[in-house]
């Protein structure tokens, strides 16, 4: 067998197990990150018995998912309704696989490691694909567990998460127009050449992105599919133990995924802040390690952010209802984004022109 | 026109979906038949009684002091008023006279217990319509009065803390400075509420023209209190009627216009500052002296019948007492201000989506335990 090829696979799967681990780990200690930071902004405390001020208690939450009994309700749907939670989580953790979580890469024992699973040059379209995959699952939950709680939560999300892909969608097209690449290692270079980062020019598609991810993921206020005190808790009532474990993973990977897309699209990936001012070189303070940790530490850090926004909205805002939610996504946000389009290439052309005259 | 309307051809089922008694949002045991068209309510109807104690009968065996713990358990939310309330139409039955200093205390108790009980309504209703901190910042605050009530009468939700003609028990040395102290404190915890919520464009999108119900028909249906006030109507007991000495301070009854689930927000929010003026000035006030009357341990009221009202945070409290010369009431009526605001679920529901469902509940801000009984 050709060694290369098999050097290959093996580093490969190499890295999809280490996105997956530190994934699953970040998942994990976001929802305790989200617990103590909403409780910090509700004057309580948080967690803080399992482990020193509450670090180790993802790690007992986890266990105590996985040892629930797991209940599958007398006249649901066996095999969809177990099949279900793995439609959603699958989407949820693939799309990471054309995420760059570092600028450069790293050689271990004469082997080029890239910081990024692939760099596939449609790879925002396979993140859109992947990730409306998870739709799926959360109908045949809803369908399955023969209830009528979950089978209202996932028709809402359903009819949610289509109506939202469209300006998600629409509000990225601005930041493909300017990189010219679809590409998501070519998107970050394409910041570096023009200069700024995408947010600046297409502060409205960075806009209409959030606001979509956030209805996307169903985050507050958009969380009307699990809307706790209308639907009990909506498509996965039903679900216990580690298939409702899977639901809740996915949600925050998806949540996760949002972030890195709007870190990688709009500001700037792993650059740090003014990567053309050398003046400023010290920022990437982590480069005695090694470059590839000064560029993960900057995308942590912004990604840190976009969920810390997240985060902030959820403590502040009441939820929307389902009618109003359908007129913000179609009546509010598609036109906006469609204008958000024209003006981009509008001045894009006037750009141009004026360049080449 | 040959367009196909594929609205027309289209059949819809209307499902009955079960809202309660064990639901997040139906605050306690209150079960809801929701008849819904996809998400669209056409028919509601409450199913109460899981909550029955058969308090009223149980009263006919007590005699007349024994029933004021039971008159706690009523409107848990609101124990105070309902203290107050028994305590009027027993002492209006036997022609006691309250000293004064004990009429104030009340009164400031009552007040108290007024804004405790709304800050439970917002913080609840808040949390219903997805506003989760604002419930946890009504919390902080009514924990500083329900402390206060603890060092009053040693509970924090069933006080029993008034008698029959006064109080057990005078205030705590240094209670009216932690008391005073709490009303300094007070507007401003209820300025961040307002913010959070009073221009939301989110709380006026989901409370705005939900669940109107005019002046006339709120009357009809016999609602009180602050559900009644956001139609316009000004009614109000301690005004209409006033009991104890509410006629001495000076406070003004809030009302809406337009009669919506934002009216009746924001009459609660102006009713707790006015229940903040009233306990200042019973403060300012509060007059030396006995704290209960001379009323015999065994009370034995002559034969006849009293009604006496009061206003408890939920609307019109009233006690209806039949006595027949013996220690023990011939009969105990309550009317429950929760049982009578219920009534206008069904119309206010109709036409609305099931979110607003709950949105509705919060807002005639009923007691489960007002409601059984």
């Amino acid at each position: 067998m050709d060694t290369e090829l098999l050097l290959k696979v093996a580093v490969s799967a190499g890295k999809v197990m280490t996105v997956l681990l530190v994934l699953s780990g970040s998942v994990a200690y976001l929802v305790l990150l989200e617990r103590k930071v909403i409780a910090f902004m509700q004057s309580r405390l948080g967690p803080r018995r399992v482990g020193p001020s509450g670090l180790l208690q993802p790690i007992a939450d986890g266990l105590k998912l996985f040892l629930k009994e797991d209940l599958v309700p007398a006249k649901a749907d066996k095999w969809v309704f177990t099949l279900a939670p793995v439609v959603v989580i699958i989407p949820a953790f693939a799309a990471f696989a054309v995420v760059p979580f570092s600028g450069e890469s790293f050689d271990v024992f004469g082997l080029t490691i890239t910081p990024w699973i692939t760099d596939i040059n449609i790879g925002v379209l396979y993140i859109l694909g992947i990730s409306s995959l998870g739709v799926f699952g959360i109908i045949m939950a809803g369908w399955a567990s023969n209830s009528k709680y979950p089978l209202l939560g996932s028709l809402r999300s359903a009819a949610q998460l289509i109506s939202y892909e469209v300006p998600l969608g629409l509000s990225i097209i601005g930041v493909l127009m300017i990189a010219g690449t679809a590409s998501m290692v070519g998107i970050v270079e394409a910041q570096r050449e023009t200069g700024w980062w995408f947010f600046v020019p297409q502060f409205v598609g960075l806009f209409i992105f959030f606001v979509s991810g956030m209805a996307e993921t169903n985050r507050a206020p958009f969380d009307l599919p699990e809307a706790e005190t209308e639907l009990v808790a909506g498509f996965h009532t039903e679900y216990s133990g580690m298939k409702f474990s899977f639901f809740f993973l996915a949600e925050y990977a998806n949540m996760i995924l949002v972030g890195c897309v709007a870190t990688t699209l709009f500001m700037g990936g792993w650059m740090r802040p003014f990567p053309s001012v050398e003046a400023l070189a010290w920022l990437n303070f982590l480069d005695f390690v090694h470059p590839f940790w000064s560029g993960f530490f900057w995308f942590a850090a912004k990604l840190f952010l976009v969920i810390f926004a997240f985060l902030w909205i959820r403590a502040t805002f009441p939820r929307y209802r389902y009618d109003q939610l359908m007129h913000l996504g179609w009546k509010v946000l598609l036109p906006l984004s469609i204008v958000n389009v024209l003006v981009t290439a509008v001045v894009m052309l006037l750009m141009n022109s004026g360049s080449s005259a | 026109m040959t367009v196909n309307e594929p609205a027309s051809t289209l059949d819809t089922d209307i499902m009955e979906v079960n809202m309660g008694p064990q639901h997040p949002s139906t605050h306690g045991v209150l079960r809801l038949k929701l008849k819904i068209d996809g998400e669209t309510v056409v028919g509601c109807e409450p199913i109460i009684g899981y909550l029955h104690r058969g308090t009223e009968k149980l009263c006919e065996s007590l005699s007349y002091p024994m029933v004021e713990p039971i008159t706690d358990r009523l409107d848990y939310v609101c124990a105070m008023s309902e203290n107050l309330g028994y305590m009027g139409a027993v002492e209006k039955l036997c022609g006691i006279s309250v000293p004064e200093r004990a009429d104030f205390v009340r009164v400031i108790m009552v007040e108290l217990n007024r804004i405790a009980s709304h800050l439970l309504w917002l913080g609840t209703h808040a949390l219903d319509i997805g506003a989760m901190t604002v419930f946890l910042y009504c919390f902080r605050e009514r924990e500083m009065i329900l402390d206060l009530f603890e060092e009053f009468c040693g509970a924090r939700l069933t006080y029993n803390a008034f008698r029959i003609g006064g109080l057990l028990e005078d205030l705590p040395p240094g209670w009216t400075g932690r008391c005073r102290q709490f009303l300094k404190v007070y507007p401003a915890c209820q300025k961040e509420y307002e913010d959070l919520l009073t221009k939301n464009r989110i709380w006026l999108k989901r409370t705005k023209g939900i669940g109107v119900i005019s002046g006339e028909e709120a009357v009809e249906i016999g609602l009180t209190g602050p559900s009644l006030r956001g139609s316009g109507v000004g009614y109000d007991v301690r005004k209409a009627h006033p009991y104890s000495v509410y006629k001495r301070f000076e406070f003004d009854v809030p009302t809406g216009e337009n009669g919506d689930t934002y009216d009746r927000y924001l009459v609660r929010m102006e009713e707790m500052r006015q229940s903040l003026r009233i306990i200042e000035q019973a403060l300012d006030t509060l007059p030396e002296g006995p704290i209960r009357a001379k009323v015999p341990n065994w009370l034995k009221p002559l034969k006849g019948e009293v009604y006496h009202s009061v206003e408890s945070p939920r609307g019109e409290q009233g006690f209806y007492i039949v006595s027949d010369g013996t220690d023990k009431p011939y009969r105990m009526r309550f009317r429950g201000p929760s049982f009578a605001n219920l009534q206008a679920l069904p119309q206010l529901c109709v036409g609305h989506l099931v979110a607003d469902v709950v949105a509705l509940i919060g807002t005639l801000d009923i007691v489960l335990g007002d409601v059984d009984r």
